[in-house]
């Protein structure tokens, strides 16, 4: 039997993610809150330690947890940091 | 695809042998071809007729593509182009269209035509395939002979879960048939991978979903409704909420396709509501590539995301549809989509004064999310004929349950706020001294749906409303 492919007929894009550095000293950490409960409490946490340690850290928000991070946002991430730290779980 | 076969000029007749007035017409075409450019195709015996040297149409290309659904059918053909045509034997259009008078004087007058072999219900499915098929642009799957071809799609992760419809080339073929609009129209953009949603992919998965042909359209509709910014079915899908896609249907449509809006009517057993809802979450899946424990992250989900739609019963409603609520006129026949979540029942088989139904409704959809939370979810009032008519007796319209829900569902800020009677979820305490509306302004709709005996309505709770989440959506179904 031969029957039509219901999917769109090509993998989910590969992106590819640089590899993990072995340490942050110099880089810049962004930090992204997805907006939703009490991201901003572990995020703030996160930027304490960092910073305590000599890190420099940017803060980004996404408008709602909802929907995919609108690709400005993401270009600007991109463009400022070295490496970003997402807030995502509830 | 066998290419489309030119006519000659001049004029053209297709007969069958197997159709008495195409044997009643033999001697007239016989006085055609002595008079004019005449070219005779025949569908079943290429011996008939006698005397004009037919061209064989058994394999019913010429008929196929030029429409012939009756023979006999003539033809005037000029400069390669079909300019007029008659069907079955009638002695003044015959004359009129080859301006050739007295032709068959000895038959009657007048005698209709039989069905063409091309239009033959036995023989279509097939014929769609081997002249249209290739304009099909999806990959051909073979599944091997000693293959299960069901068990070989579970294996594919095509299926949520039950067993679907084998999407062969004919099955597509005819579904296609329910819509007017070319299998490469692109509907949507398909999340969460942003597939090209065009006519064709979604007909495949309406067929996998078990849809007639006739479904199609609303199938299209709540795909465009679904995948449209203000729905956010992407976010819809990735959340760790319950809900999934709620389609209502609303409009002469949905009476035409067999869909059911009473007794019933959010379970199981029809098959337009089944496989209608079915089909979109299998595009989802399928066509977008969100999937459970991928992209969709939801915690419990709900058994509505393997199908969950129904029509509104506008018939017996005494209020205004949801769909006219919305814009849409009493004609329309449409697709609303909304985000919810599992039905919960009111029980109220007490109540016969309207005021006190709309607390009883009030008082159950406090608890819509969380009787603590307020302004985050929307909420689906679906109201039983039962009720419905408490409300209409007293003469209240759908504007004056909405008003006074609204009112009821005011719910003083210290009431809602954290910690308050014990538990920690809640508003922040600043909204202390507010009173906070249960739902946001359009937040709460309410349809008419069910069985005539019953003093139950339904809650379908909502997902994370408006601009931030998703917003109701409404569609109209074109063919």
């Amino acid at each position: 039997m031969k029957v039509l492919d219901p999917t769109d007929e090509v993998r989910s894009a590969e992106r590819s993610v640089n590899p993990r550095p072995e340490a942050l000293d110099d880089l810049v950490v962004g930090l992204l809150d997805i907006s939703k409960a009490r991201g901003d409490v572990f995020l703030d946490r996160v930027e304490e330690v960092l910073n305590g340690r000599g890190i420099t850290t940017k803060r980004y928000a996404k408008p709602t947890f909802t929907k995919p991070a609108p690709v400005d946002l993401r270009h600007e991430i991109a463009e400022q940091c070295h490496v970003v730290i997402e807030a995502l779980a509830d | 695809m066998a290419d489309r076969p030119g006519l000659p000029d001049g004029l053209v007749v297709v007969v069958k042998q197997d159709c008495a007035t195409c044997r009643l017409v033999e001697p007239v075409l016989g006085e055609l071809a002595s008079r004019s450019e005449l070219t005779v195709y025949t569908q079943d015996d290429p011996g008939f007729p006698g005397g004009v040297d037919p061209v064989d149409d058994t394999s019913l290309a010429v008929s196929w593509h030029h429409d012939i659904e009756t023979v006999p059918s003539l033809l005037r053909v000029e400069a390669g182009v079909e300019t007029e045509r008659t069907v079955g034997w009638h002695r003044q259009r015959w004359e009129a269209l080859t301006g050739i008078d007295a032709l068959g004087v000895d038959l009657p007058d007048f005698r209709p035509g039989c069905g063409s072999l091309s239009v033959d219900p036995d023989k279509v499915d097939e014929l769609r395939v081997r002249f249209g098929a290739s304009t099909l642009r999806s990959r051909r799957v073979e599944f091997a002979e000693a293959e299960d071809e069901v068990e070989a799609m579970f294996d594919r992760g095509w299926t949520d879960g039950l067993p679907v419809v084998p999407p062969t080339e004919a099955r597509v073929m005819a579904m296609l048939e329910g819509t007017t609009r070319a299998p490469d129209e692109v509907i949507a953009s398909i999340p969460p991978n942003l597939a090209e949603g065009t006519v064709e992919k979604i007909a495949v998965n309406a067929v996998m979903a078990g849809c007639r042909p006739e479904y199609l359209p609303f199938v299209i509709a709540a795909v465009e409704a679904s995948c449209s910014d203000s729905f956010n079915m992407h976010g819809l899908l990735a959340t760790t909420y319950f809900s999934g896609p709620v389609i209502v249907a609303n409009g002469p449509g949905t009476t035409r396709i067999g869909m059911n809006s009473g007794m019933n009517a959010l379970g199981q057993g029809n098959r337009a509501n089944a496989t209608i809802g079915r089909a979109l979450q299998l595009i989802i899946r399928n066509l977008g590539g969100g999937a459970p424990g991928g992209v969709d992250r939801a915690t419990l989900g709900n058994p509505g995301k393997y199908t969950f739609c129904f029509a509104e019963n506008e018939a017996d409603s005494p209020w205004t549809s949801l769909a006219a609520e919305r814009g849409f006129a009493a004609d329309a026949t449409t697709v609303t989509l909304f985000a919810g979540e599992g039905v919960r029942a009111v029980v109220d088989q007490l109540s016969r004064k309207p005021e006190s139904l709309a607390r009883s409704f009030a008082a159950s959809l406090r608890s819509v999310g969380s009787v603590k939370l307020a302004l985050a979810f929307d909420a689906m009032l679906v109201v039983s004929p039962e009720h419905a008519r408490v409300f209409a007796e007293a003469g209240w319209d759908k504007d004056r349950l909405h008003a006074e829900l609204a009112e009821l569902l005011t719910i003083p800020g210290s009431d809602l706020v954290r910690d308050h009677d014990g538990i920690q979820e809640g508003l922040p305490e600043g909204f202390a001294g507010s009173d906070i509306p249960k739902f946001r302004d359009g937040g709460l709709l309410i349809v008419h749906a069910g069985g005539k005996a019953g003093l139950f309505s339904g809650i379908i709770g909502g997902w994370v409303s408006g601009a931030s989440g998703s917003q109701t959506t409404t569609v109209e179904v074109r063919t």
